[in-house]
């Protein structure tokens, strides 16, 4: 996945990037390892600005869903971070730029939590709700939105 | 013209401290494949 083009182009605009290999850097495997409690390879972490992790992808993913991953992790940054407008457009261009992919039914519940975050206005969960009758009705999301619905 | 790559750092200290100035994200990759 790191040798595509647009995974590269999104890591090199968004992130500073850093590996920590197992057998190379056995001392940093340990401490930072330990520091995040990674068991496996790949584990891949967003890290926050101040050192707090907001997304953990453990395993290969192919392309479009480690983007939406990344992208995840971003906009649970800014929500953790009180930036709900910005938090939200992340959630919802997962949806939109990765329909199909298994991330998409989180961004958009949480999409609608940014909303209602932002803006205190319930009807933003209950939009979200009402948005799950169409797609996704089979997530985990789906059902946990349900409780919005009017 | 040479593919763009990655430009890993393999200095996490350093990294944290650049990214916490730079109020940047870190993309920590804990890996095995071959460096």
């Amino acid at each position: 996945m790191y040798i595509d083009p647009k995974v590269v182009s999104f890591i090199d605009e968004h992130f500073i990037p850093v590996r920590i290999h197992v057998r190379e850097q056995p001392e940093l495997w340990k401490t930072v390892g330990e520091r995040f409690g990674v068991q496996w390879t790949p584990t891949i972490l967003v890290v926050d600005s101040g050192g707090t992790e907001r997304q953990r992808i453990e395993g290969f993913l192919p392309v479009e869903d480690f983007l939406a991953q990344l992208t995840i992790g971003l906009a649970k940054s800014a929500f953790a971070n009180g930036r709900f407008a910005e938090a939200e457009k992340l959630f919802q261009a997962v949806v939109e730029r990765y329909p199909d992919g298994e991330a998409a039914p989180e961004a958009m519940y949480w999409a609608g939590v940014s909303r209602y975050k932002g803006s205190g206005n319930a009807g933003a969960l209950a939009e979200t709700a009402r948005g799950f009758r169409e797609r996704y009705q089979q997530s985990s999301w789906a059902k946990k939105a349900s409780v919005w619905a009017r | 013209m040479a593919e763009k790559e990655i430009r890993w750092r393999h200095d996490s200290d350093a990294a944290f401290a650049d990214g916490k100035a730079q109020a940047r994200h870190v993309l920590l990759d804990f890996s095995a494949a071959p460096m």
